[in-house]
């Protein structure tokens, strides 16, 4: 009696929210989603866009809002997780946002186009960066103020081998789909190149306690540099171990590590690693107010993809206020057509989605910054 | 192979042996008294190394030498990790001690959900660095190849910590309570032992060492987050098994072999398959000894 | 335990506040920037702390008192109970096949069924199809862990198995929904067989070792064999179940996902609840009572356990190629020795063994985060105590299972018995 009591009165519960928080509540504000991971494990990934998008909204709602109307943002947390993903997609498309900032991983990304591409969203993802992403064409409705990972890969293989000439290199990722696929393209265009050879290719696993077995390959392979896809716990792990045992293997990586955390987490040992990302903008104007907004409200240094974020939601607002709509077709056309001032720098998106203007550097830390390479 | 590579792999496996072996202590101790996978467990470890970060933080300001801000980290860590320990077997398991096991386990399983989610709250998501507590020793410059300072330190402490724990198991009154208690609660209870309390100071003792284990490895490492609790945590609870649990010796070989098993199979083969070496190592063992290494293979009365 | 007596209960409760107000001090008060050796005292949440502490702990010893003194109240009650067990509501009828079956009961579920997708939004649909999908793990699971007593802390590999089976095998000759659903299920079974193979020795805890072990080696291999899977980066679009070659709208798509899960579940409880009744399922639920003495009792342990595992798996296995087509999209990231242990809170909260608390413990375990969104960074926080205090009160899970009461009809001598 009891027992079908409870299953009762929570089968009804279950139903009358399920219909409760269905209702929507119309308004005439710009509705903007925001999408990635807000909890769990990789938040520290996701949480600087959320902010990111706050502070340029907040902004542009103080100055009267884009086209005369408030604009609204969806926050919404996918965990990085595709099957999370789609749910978090179909809220938004539920919630009728224009567009998405978002999402961060490039899984959940893939996941969730399937859906704004059918119901007429447009994506911007300051962080994913998985090629097939822009390459493929399956995804018209997506763009990215990052550069994909076969460009990255490129850059540190071509200067690895054109400006610091060595001849054996090792490659090493995180088995996440970031970093294998960064990985998977540098020992690629590595094993084409007869310069070089890869000599050795391996997966870290992340949150290992720790690396004191890669480290000793490592040093018995004899590399010379290593070329690492990942994040900056990881490589700070890795190049703090490797210091601490003596051992100056050149470290170069990627836009996942050019991130000041790492160079505060790795302190001293962080000196000389090379890292690509993109174009030094500390001098934009732009760059320089969007950090120092996130000092005053926040009282840190932003995290990972903050600037990327920044140049995002600034791109999508541009574009409303270009198009004068917020039609689907209006948005994404004067996305690849109409140039915005960024942080980091002047873009605008070609056909496959991916910004042109963002141009990419290599960087090293010098005296405990990253400075970029000429 | 070279000399100088087998070293360093034995010795990276033996430092990765101790920090399980300090995790595991803890699950092996709690599932032979009350037969519960502390899931929970692996938290404490990050909590110890989190106070720890805090104090060493605080006490940095005042310009301490590092080897007394070590010291006092260390104390407040321990002390405040047992704390937790204490106050989670108080909340989350002791209302269950009639229930079934899967629902303590389940229990357990929402504190450590509820215990990430705190500090990832009350603290921050990202890493953050941890100062380098363990001094470095002058005479291990020319090895530093094959052993850094606090590989040293780790080793020692842990062999300590062993040693003591023996002692403590073996010979004191407090151990032979909880020798009785693991054997037959029951019976336990009806020779005059305060059966509640030995369950706590097993919560006690061992979230102090797994908190140990916490600050040895950040510091060693030099960072940590909310999330280093939960892999760890796994990976002492494989090697507990693998020892046979509930058997205190048997946690301590076993996480040597699991430390030694990743160490080399990461070594000689690939760290692709690192965690792959250690599960099919363990799965094997466990078909040829059902009952982990050392575990007693009870002999069920019908 | 007679009467509380609220002086004595305030003075407990504040010193339980102090307590945690020291024990919560450093991490909630204090954060160190080692950097910049900056240290933010932030005072005011040693206020909340203190007074949630407070508040918590009595509500909490308030509530402990109420059980215990229930459960005296419910042991003077059993005999009552157990005659009025004959009569069972619509939904226990349903649910446990019972023969007196309660039609309006069943009517109103169904057409609430068959109406939801069409009153609510897609995002509803959609989350409905997530929380069926974890009926369909949670019953597989169930027929190991609650009615064979084998803890399973590997189960989704299984879900990986057949999600990939439908991804590879469509990416690779174009096979399509409905020919992948039965192979999916077929080759997550023959895995299941392989576990079992090893596992048949090992007992209790030692088995839920090799069942991670196993999950966490699927896992790895997944992602690390780039030539067979795609590795990390995954298999991307993956069509969506077809519908006589109709291209459906993703609204639609979503509807039709929606209502193969609503089909698949109910045979999944149909075949569930049969098996349960059946030879094979008493011998699990022996099994798992005592292995010794039903061994002894003439039951082959050999056949019970593998058949459990395989059938387990089995039907993690066409929950995973219904996965695969709705998210279109899957990455060993998918099954992480954590999905497996949302997959047992399930069974356990929900209430081990019985299949009306697997279908609740889906629901709660898969909308309580969703409806939690609104409390966004705490939700995961929240999910956790509720999942501790939920235990504690109710350690059976929410729904106890159902024991079988065989009833003699004949004669005055009615007896009942609990088996």
């Amino acid at each position: 009696m009891r027992r079908g009591r409870i299953f009762l009165i929570l089968l009804i519960v279950f139903l009358t929210l399920g219909m409760v928080s269905c209702k929507k509540k119309d308004s005439d504000t710009i509705k903007i989603g925001v999408a990635g991971a807000h909890s769990g494990d990789l938040a520290s990934y996701g949480l600087p866009t959320v902010k990111a998008a706050e502070l340029v909204v907040k902004d542009a709602n103080a100055n009267g809002g884009i086209l005369g109307r408030q604009v609204e943002l969806v926050i919404e947390d996918d965990v990085c997780k595709p099957e999370v993903a789609t749910n978090t997609a179909s809220k938004l498309v539920g919630e009728k946002v224009v567009g998405v900032i978002g999402h961060i991983c490039s899984g959940a990304t893939k996941a969730a186009l399937g859906i704004y591409k059918d119901s007429n969203i447009f994506a911007i993802s300051p962080s994913a960066t998985n090629p097939p992403l822009t390459q493929s064409g399956d995804y018209p409705n997506f763009f990215r103020t990052i550069a994909s990972d076969d460009a990255q890969a490129r850059l540190e293989v071509d200067f690895a081998l054109d400006t610091l000439g060595f001849t054996k290199i090792a490659v090493l990722h995180d088995k996440g789909d970031y970093g294998k696929g960064l990985a998977e393209f540098a020992k690629g265009f590595l094993e084409k190149d007869d310069r070089a050879e890869v000599v050795l290719y391996e997966g870290v696993t992340p949150g290992a306690v720790d690396y004191t077995a890669v480290i000793n390959k490592i040093e018995a392979s004899g590399a010379q540099a290593i070329i690492f896809g990942g994040y900056h716990p990881e490589a700070s792990k890795i190049v703090g171990q490797m210091r601490k045992a003596g051992m100056d293997t050149v470290f170069i990586s990627d836009d996942g590590v050019k991130d000041d955390t790492f160079i505060k987490v790795a302190g001293e040992y962080a000196e000389g690693v090379y890292a690509t990302g993109p174009k030094d903008t500390t001098n934009n104007p732009l760059a320089k107010k969007a950090i120092k907004e996130h000092q005053d409200t926040y009282g840190e240094d932003p995290g990972a993809f903050y600037l990327n974020a920044y140049a995002a939601t600034l791109a999508v607002l541009n574009a409303i206020e270009a198009a004068g709509a917020t039609d689907y077709d209006a948005v994404t056309n004067a996305l690849r057509t109409e140039w915005v001032e960024t942080p980091l720098g002047k873009i605008r998106f070609d056909e496959k989605g991916d910004a042109i203007g963002i141009g990419f550097s290599m960087y090293q830390v010098r005296n405990g910054a990253y400075v970029e390479i000429k | 192979m070279k000399l100088d590579f087998f070293l360093g792999l034995l010795l990276g496996g033996l430092t990765r042996g101790s920090i399980y072996a300090l995790l595991a202590l803890g699950y092996t101790m709690v599932y032979g008294i009350i037969q519960l996978i502390n899931f929970a467990h692996g938290e404490i470890y990050m909590i110890g190394a989190f106070t720890a970060l805090i104090v060493a933080g605080v006490l940095t300001l005042s310009g301490m030498p590092t080897l007394a801000i070590f010291a006092i980290a260390l104390v407040v860590a321990v002390v405040y990790a047992m704390g937790y320990g204490y106050t989670i077997e108080k909340m989350a398991y002791k209302p269950l001690r009639q229930a079934p096991r899967l629902s303590v386990l389940i229990s357990a399983i929402g504190m450590s959900m509820f215990l990430q989610n705190y500090v990832l709250l009350a603290q921050t998501s990202d890493f953050q660095p941890f100062p380098a507590l363990i001094p470095e020793f002058a005479f291990l410059e020319p090895y530093r190849k094959i052993i850094s300072s606090s590989q040293l330190f780790i080793l020692i402490t842990t062999a300590i910590v062993m040693v003591l724990l023996t002692i403590l198991i073996r010979y004191t009154r407090t151990g032979k309570a909880m020798r009785a208690t693991s054997q037959d609660k029951t019976m336990a209870m009806l020779v005059g032992i305060n059966v509640n309390k030995v369950i706590s100071t097993t919560f006690i003792i061992g979230s102090g060492t797994a908190a140990l284990g916490g600050l040895l490895i950040s510091s060693h490492i030099g960072q940590i987050n909310f999330y280093i609790g939960f892999i760890a945590g796994i990976k002492a609870f494989v090697a507990a098994v693998l020892g046979g649990i509930g058997s205190i010796p048997g946690a301590v070989l076993g996480s040597f072999v699991l430390g030694m098993t990743e160490s080399f199979g990461t070594g000689l083969v690939s760290s692709d398959y690192e965690d792959v070496f250690a599960f099919v190592f363990l799965i094997l063992i466990l078909i040829f000894r059902p009952e982990g290494l050392l575990g007693r293979s009870t002999k069920q009365k019908v | 335990m007679t009467k509380i007596n609220l002086w004595k209960e305030a003075k407990t409760s504040l010193f339980i506040a102090l307590w945690f107000v020291i024990l919560t001090f450093p991490i909630m008060v204090i954060k160190v920037n080692t950097i910049d050796d900056i240290v933010e005292w932030r005072w005011v949440r040693i206020l909340f702390v203190g007074i949630g502490a407070f508040f918590f702990s009595a509500a909490y010893r308030y509530m402990l008192y109420r059980r215990k003194t229930g459960a005296r109240r419910e042991s003077k009650t059993r005999v009552l109970k157990i005659h009025r067990l004959g009569i069972n509501t619509a939904l226990d009828a349903a649910f446990f096949s019972q023969k007196k079956v309660a039609l309006p009961g069943i009517l109103f579920i169904a057409i609430a069924i068959i109406l939801f997708p069409f009153i609510t939004s897609m995002y509803q649909t959609n989350i409905i199809s997530t929380a069926l999908l974890s009926v369909m793990l949670g019953m597989g699971l169930n027929i190991v862990v609650g009615l064979g007593g084998m803890l399973h802390l590997g189960y989704i590999a299984f879900y990986a198995v057949g999600a990939y089976t439908y991804a590879l095998l469509n990416y690779h000759f174009g096979v399509n929904f409905w020919v992948a659903l039965p192979l999916g299920g077929l080759f997550s079974m023959i895995f299941g067989i392989l576990l079992g193979i090893p596992v048949l020795r090992l007992k209790g805890d030692y088995l839920a070792i090799v069942t991670l072990g196993f999950g966490e080696i699927i896992r790895i291999v997944l992602e690390n064999w780039n030539e067979f899977s795609f590795g990390p980066s995954g298999i991307a679009n993956i069509p969506r179940p077809g519908f006589f070659g109709v291209k459906l709208s993703i609204q639609h798509a979503s509807i039709f996902t929606y209502f193969i899960l609503v089909a698949l579940v109910v045979f999944t409880i149909f075949i569930v609840s049969r098996l349960k009744n059946s030879r094979l399922g008493r011998a699990w639920e022996a099994m798992r009572e005592d292995d010794i003495a039903c061994e002894a009792m003439g039951v082959d342990i050999t056949k019970a356990k593998m058949t459990a595992f395989a059938l387990g798996a089995f039907w993690a296995g066409l929950a995973g190629v219904v996965f695969a087509s709705k998210t279109t999209f899957i990455n060993p990231a998918s099954f992480t020795m954590w999905e497996s242990i949302v997959v047992l809170c399930i069974v356990v909260l929900g209430g081990m063994g019985s299949l009306g608390g697997v279908v609740i413990g889906a629901l709660l375990i898969v909308l309580l985060p969703e409806y939690l969104r609104a409390f966004s960074e705490y939700r995961m926080l929240l999910f956790g105590a509720v999942l501790v205090v939920m235990m504690i009160f109710r350690p059976e899970g929410l729904i106890r299972a159902r024991r079988h009461v065989f009833t003699f009809e004949h004669g005055e001598n009615k007896s009942e018995a609990e088996k």
